[in-house]
């Protein structure tokens, strides 16, 4: 059996808001939501901005309990979920409950749980941290939470591979989908990694831009980090149909491969060896595409690589591509960030519009495509792809494809 | 270039990259010693550590050889003296 799997509901919290269409408007508008970090003092670090989820008040989305028992990054999911469920339309029977799964991405868990436990052990000198500390902080506390909160009883996990997290989470919610294994899946990705010690981390690697993201651009100099969640709600297309809901695209096919070549140094190879699986997958040529949402952290490595990829990949039809990098609006949200992406990409083929490469100054000549410079375009897409390609060598491609 | 700062460079890189000091000298690439990107920036972060100096990723952009990075410090270090 191999079903055809329409997505009939979406839930984005991101630097734009708590809400998809906050998101789409900012993306469809080509405005980028980076700005100067406020959750953390960024006075000692070597980056000021960062894309943060504006005015977020968890009390706006839970009760003072629950909001205590959540981490930022697991209250993301559960509040993407809502919408995405809402979205939807689906009443959760019980049969159904159990026929449902649950796959969400996040690649650290909950951070500030854990700098704030481990701050007030080391530097406080607290002989204690609290007892919520490993509940709030394991990164299957989103998809735990969105399983409680709609007593989903189905299979209910969370894939853990950094930047592609929500990629590989969507894209086996997508096969359980297909094959039958589960009815409906609720699939996407979450994370919360702005805190202090993580931002250290991420400072000491020396790859976050000092300015802004600027994704294939000449002078671009590094990624910026985001955080937020996204759901998608999948089901089979006949499904979908018979129960009149709105159908806002198909997930036509998924790739996956690991470079098996260096721990954060990206490959082309194996770049290009997910994309093609994720074409093979979809039974589609690479000429029946028309954008991708690129991976496009806006390091000078990810985006030339990318490049060369996409190259290898399309061949010629590289020059007909659209290639944007939303990551210049939304930043890089690690195991949130395919999700978000697909988003976007979904918004992308349903509403003909693609959006843009954000704060994008000067063409690169090792970045040679169109990549949709700051101007959102009008275009009618039947097929689209996004890349995820994470640390550790791990990629993941999912096909959209516009289904109505 | 004293003896003392080359060898004080090296011998981080050394201890970093886990090779014998030996092995790392002044004409050497990074290259040839199988210094990749992170290993470059593990390097930076014991010498910052070193030093007691903050490498701002543009002073760090662009060393390939340890002659260079000897010199970078060389320069940061003639900075933060005049501080």
């Amino acid at each position: 059996m191999n079903r055809r799997v329409a997505v009939t509901g979406i839930g984005a919290v991101s630097a734009f808001g708590a809400t998809f269409p906050d998101m789409w408007a900012g993306l469809a508008a080509g405005r980028s939501a980076i700005r100067p970090l406020t959750l953390v003092p960024a006075g000692s670090l070597r980056f000021p901005n960062a894309a943060e989820v504006p005015n977020y008040d968890p009390l706006h989305h839970f009760d003072e309990k629950d909001a205590q028992m959540l981490d930022r990054f697991a209250q993301f999911a559960a509040v993407a979920a809502r919408e995405a469920i809402g979205a939807s339309g689906i009443q959760f029977s019980s049969e159904l409950r159990e026929r449902t799964a649950i796959v969400l991405g996040c690649s650290g868990g909950g951070k500030a749980t854990e700098d704030e436990g481990f701050y007030s052990l080391y530097a406080l000198g607290q002989p204690r941290v609290s007892p919520l500390t490993i509940a709030r902080a394991m990164s299957n506390a989103g998809a735990s939470r969105v399983s409680l909160e709609y007593g989903i009883t189905g299979p209910v996990y969370t894939i853990s591979t950094a930047c592609s997290s929500a990629n590989h989470a969507i894209g086996q919610a997508f096969r359980m989908v297909r094959s039958g294994e589960a009815e409906v899946a609720i699939a996407g990705g979450s994370e919360a990694p702005l805190s202090m010690g993580f931002l250290k981390a991420w400072e000491a690697m020396r790859v976050v831009a000092p300015d802004t993201c600027r994704p294939f651009s000449l002078d671009r100099r590094g990624l910026i980090l985001g955080e937020g969640a996204a759901v998608l709600i999948l089901e089979p297309e006949e499904r979908a149909r018979a129960r009149g809901a709105k159908i806002l695209g198909e997930i036509a096919g998924f790739g996956m491969s690991s470079d098996a070549h260096h721990i954060t140094q990206p490959s082309a190879l194996g770049a290009a060896r997910a994309m093609r699986s994720a074409l093979a997958d979809a039974e589609l040529a690479p000429q029946a595409i028309g954008y991708v949402n690129a991976h496009g952290t806006g390091t000078t490595a990810n985006d030339a690589t990318e490049t060369e990829a996409i190259r290898s990949v399309f061949g010629a039809h590289a020059a007909e591509l659209m290639v944007s990098s939303t990551k210049s609006m939304h930043g890089h949200a690690l195991g949130a960030a395919g999700a978000l992406e697909a988003a976007a990409t979904l918004g992308a083929l349903q509403y003909g519009l693609i959006p843009p490469t954000a704060n994008y100054t000067a063409p690169d000549p090792a970045c040679d495509l169109d990549v949709v410079p700051n101007t959102p375009r009008a275009a009618q897409v039947e097929c689209a792809i996004s890349n995820s390609f994470a640390f550790g060598g791990l990629n993941a491609v999912l096909v959209f494809r516009k289904l109505s | 270039m004293s003896d003392e700062l080359i060898s004080r460079v090296t011998g981080v890189i050394a201890k970093t990259q886990k090779i014998p000091p030996e092995t790392v000298t002044i004409d050497k690439t990074f290259e040839e010693l199988k210094i990749d990107s992170l290993d470059g920036i593990n390097i930076l972060f014991a010498l910052e550590g070193e030093f007691d100096l903050d490498i701002p990723d543009d002073a760090a952009r662009g060393i390939r050889t340890v002659r260079e990075m000897v010199e970078g410090i060389e320069k940061l270090l003639i900075a933060k003296s005049q501080k």
